[in-house]
C-alpha cells in the first residue's frame, strides 16, 4: 500500500539521531510488547507478510506519530482482534472477559531457542526458470495495489539491473492477504541514483531493492 | 528515560497508557494460554543479553584473519555465519557485502526494519524511524556525514534496501596496522556501525 | 493503541481548541500591538470571505453560461475575462479555466500538493476538499470518492481530474439539467450548488426547489 511506511526519498524528517550507547529496550513495556508479538505469531497463526501488513495498515500520520513498538503493539492488536483471540473490552480491563479460542501450539519455554534458531525460512523449490538473468535491465512495473507489496514507490517506473537471482521465495503480497505462498523468482536488482533521484542527483550513489518476479518486467 | 522527547506533559500520559496496555495484555494472553510467561522471559533474555552485535563482529573478524573463510563468507554467507553458530529468526538468507577503498556498502529497510538479527541483535531506534528510511537511498553522503563519516567523492556508495527476507552484512575494510592480529582483537575494532554501513570500524 | 490525534483522550477535548485561541489572540495583539496590522483591516477580511464571497459567485456565471451561449463559448475559451466581465476576480481566481461537464466526460478538481481553490468564485474551500482523503484519493480512484459523495457515473463516462499545482484555477461547469428551458438566470442559478462546480455533485433538479 502507498501507506506512511513507505518512506524511501520522502522528506521532512529531519536528521538522523543515533543514540549513544542505546539499550536494546526503552522501557518494560517495550520487552514485554516485543516478546508478546513474537510469542503470538504461533498460536495466532498469521505469517509475518500479514504482520507486516497489520502495522502499516492505518493512517499515516498515525503511523509515523507511532514509536517502534507502538507499531508493533498496533499491530498486534489488529490481527489478534480480527481473529477473535482478544477482545477490546478485554484489554481495557486487563483479564479475560470471554472464553479463550482453541489454538493449535503454544510457544513453551523450552522450545524459544530452536524456535528462534530455525526462523522462518521464505525459499521454496520450484520446477519453474527465472524470467531475467543478472546483467539483464529490467523495469519495475508501476504497481499500486492497496494491499501489502515490497515494492517501494521510489523504484516504480524506473529502470535498473538484475545483479543477483535469489532463487524462489514466498511472495509477500500473496502471503499477506492468506492466499497462499505462491513462490516467485527473487531477484537484487541495481538502480543508479540519477535514474531514481534526477539527473542532479550523486552520480556515485547506486541503490538496490530485492524485487519479486511479478515487479519486474524487461526494459 | 527513553529516546523519547519527554517535553510535554501528553507525552508521558500517553507513555503510563501505553505501559498499562500492554501490561493489561499481557495479562489477558497469559489468562487466556495463548503465551507462557516463561518463554516470555526467554525471548527478552535471548535479544536483551545474547545475541547482538559482538556475534557479527566475530563473523567479520574471521573474515579478516582467514581468507578463506572470507571466500566462503562472500560466497554464500548463511552457511558461512552458521559455522560460527550464528543462525535463525531474520537471519536465514544472509548476504555479506565487502566494503573496499572503492566501493562502500550501506543497509537500509525504508519499509519497515528489517535488520540481520542473528548477527547484530535488534536494530537500534535510529535504524527503524523516518529520517535514516527516507534518506539512506536518496542522500547516503548527508546521512554519513551525521554519522561523522566522510567518504572521498570517488568513493562508490551501495545502498541495499531489504524489500524480501535477505538480511545484509556488511564486512567492513581491515583497518591497517593489524596485521598478524588474532580474530578476538580483530572483532574489538568492529563496531556495529561499521557492518550497517553508517560507521568504520575502529582504527588501532 | 494507536495515538489517535482527534485527541479523543481522557484529557478535557476542549482544553486543545482553547489552545488554539489562545495562541492565535496572542499573536493578533502582538502584531497589533507592533503596529504590522489593523484590527478593522482584519475585519473586513473576514467578513469579505465569511459573507460576502462564496459559491453564489461561480454559480451566478454557470447561469450566465447556461442562458447565454455566446457568453458560454467565451467562458470555456476564456475564462479569466468572462469571469471578470460579471465583476468577479482577484485573490485566488486571476486565472481562470472554466470545464464543461457533458455526457462523455466528467471533470473534477484537486489540489493534491495544499488546498488550492478558486475562491474569487467559490469563497474558501470546505475541510473536506482540503483534507488528506479527498487529496490522496481523487488523482487515483476518483469513482470511489464519487461514491462517498452518492454519486455513481455510467462506466464509461471519462472522468477528468484536474490537480490545481499552479496558478490556475479550476471551475466546473456541471451540465444544465433538464426541465429548465426558459429560466432566467437568477432562477437557473439556484440550481447551481458548491460542490457541481467541484465536480463532487450535480446540480439540483427543478423539482428540488418545490
Amino acid at each position: 500500500m502507498n501507506g506512511g511506511q513507505d518512506l524511501g526519498g520522502t522528506h521532512g524528517h529531519g536528521p538522523v539521531r543515533p543514540e549513544p550507547n542505546e539499550p536494546v529496550f526503552h522501557g518494560d513495556w517495550e520487552k514485554r510488547a516485543f516478546a508478546l508479538t513474537l510469542a503470538m505469531g504461533m498460536p495466532g497463526g498469521w505469517n509475518i507478510d500479514m504482520s507486516r501488513f497489520a502495522r502499516e495498515n492505518r493512517k499515516p500520520n498515525e503511523y509515523l506519530d507511532m514509536t517502534y513498538y507502538q507499531i508493533w503493539l498496533a499491530g498486534l492488536e489488529t490481527l489478534m482482534k480480527e481473529r477473535g483471540l482478544v477482545a477490546e473490552e478485554e484489554i481495557e480491563a486487563g483479564r479475560s472477559l470471554h472464553p479463550a479460542k482453541p489454538v493449535p501450539r503454544v510457544l513453551k519455554p523450552e522450545d524459544v531457542a530452536k524456535t528462534l534458531h530455525r526462523g522462518g525460512p521464505t525459499e521454496r523449490d520450484t520446477n519453474t526458470k527465472p524470467a531475467f538473468e543478472a546483467g539483464q535491465r529490467v523495469r519495475a512495473k508501476n504497481l499500486n495495489p492497496v494491499t501489502h507489496t515490497r515494492l517501494p514507490r521510489y523504484v516504480r517506473g524506473h529502470v535498473g539491473t538484475i545483479e543477483r537471482v535469489l532463487g524462489c521465495h514466498v511472495f509477500p503480497d500473496s502471503n499477506a492477504l492468506g492466499k497462499g505462498e505462491d513462490p516467485k523468482w527473487l531477484y537484487t536488482v541495481r538502480f543508479d541514483g540519477r535514474e531514481l533521484w534526477g539527473d542532479q542527483a550523486d552520480p556515485t550513489t547506486q541503490v538496490s531493492v530485492d524485487a519479486w518476479e511479478p515487479y519486474l518486467e524487461p526494459a | 528515560m527513553s529516546g523519547h522527547d519527554h517535553e510535554h506533559d501528553h507525552e508521558h500520559s500517553e507513555l503510563s497508557e501505553t505501559q498499562l496496555r500492554v501490561r493489561a495484555l499481557e495479562s489477558v494472553l497469559i489468562e487466556k494460554g495463548y503465551v507462557d510467561p516463561a518463554a516470555l522471559d526467554l525471548l527478552v533474555e535471548t535479544y536483551e543479553k545474547k545475541v547482538g552485535p559482538r556475534n557479527g563482529a566475530r563473523v567479520v573478524a574471521k573474515a579478516w584473519a582467514d581468507p578463506d573463510y572470507k571466500a566462503r563468507l562472500l560466497k554464500d554467507a548463511t552457511p558461512a555465519i552458521a559455522e560460527v553458530g550464528y543462525a535463525g529468526r531474520q537471519g536465514e538468507h544472509i548476504v555479506a557485502l565487502e566494503n573496499t577503498p572503492k566501493l562502500h556498502n550501506m543497509v537500509v529497510c525504508t519499509l519497515c526494519s528489517c535488520y540481520p538479527w542473528p548477527v547484530l541483535g535488534l536494530p537500534p531506534v535510529w535504524y527503524k524511524s523516518a529520517p535514516y528510511r527516507s534518506r539512506a537511498v536518496s542522500d547516503p553522503r548527508g546521512v554519513l556525514k551525521e554519522f561523522g563519516v566522510e567518504l572521498p567523492k570517488d568513493t562508490d556508495i551501495r545502498i541495499w534496501d531489504s524489500t524480501a527476507e535477505i538480511r545484509y552484512l556488511v564486512l567492513p575494510v581491515r583497518p591497517k596496522g593489524t596485521e598478524g592480529w588474532s580474530e578476538e582483537r580483530l572483532a574489538e575494532l568492529v563496531t556495529r556501525d561499521s557492518m550497517i554501513g553508517t560507521g568504520l570500524p575502529k582504527q588501532p | 493503541m494507536a495515538h489517535d490525534h482527534d485527541h479523543h483522550h481522557d484529557h478535557d477535548h476542549g482544553s486543545d481548541l482553547d489552545e488554539m485561541t489562545l495562541r492565535v489572540r496572542a499573536l493578533e495583539t502582538i502584531l497589533l500591538e507592533k503596529g504590522y496590522i489593523e484590527p478593522a483591516a482584519i475585519d473586513a477580511l473576514i467578513e469579505a470571505y465569511e459573507k460576502k464571497i462564496g459559491p453564489r459567485n461561480g454559480a451566478h456565471v454557470v447561469a450566465k453560461a447556461w442562458a447565454d451561449p455566446k457568453f458560454k463559448e467565451w467562458l470555456l475559451k476564456d475564462g479569466t475575462a468572462a469571469m471578470e466581465s460579471l465583476g468577479y476576480g482577484g485573490r485566488s481566481g486571476n486565472h481562470l479555466v472554466a470545464l464543461e461537464n457533458t455526457p462523455a466526460v466528467h471533470n473534477m478538481v484537486v489540489c493534491t500538493l495544499c488546498s488550492c481553490y478558486p475562491w474569487a468564485l467559490l469563497g474558501l474551500p470546505p475541510l473536506w476538499y482540503k483534507s488528506a482523503p479527498y487529496r490522496s484519493r481523487t488523482v487515483s480512484e476518483p469513482r470511489s470518492v464519487l461514491k462517498d459523495f452518492g454519486i455513481e457515473l455510467p462506466k464509461d463516462t471519462e472522468i477528468r481530474i484536474w490537480d490545481s499545482t499552479a496558478e490556475l484555477r479550476y471551475l466546473v461547469v456541471p451540465m444544465r439539467p433538464p426541465g429548465t428551458e426558459g429560466w432566467d438566470e437568477k432562477r437557473l442559478a439556484q440550481l447551481v450548488t458548491r460542490d457541481s462546480m467541484i465536480g463532487t455533485g450535480f446540480p439540483k433538479r427543478p423539482e428540488d426547489l418545490q
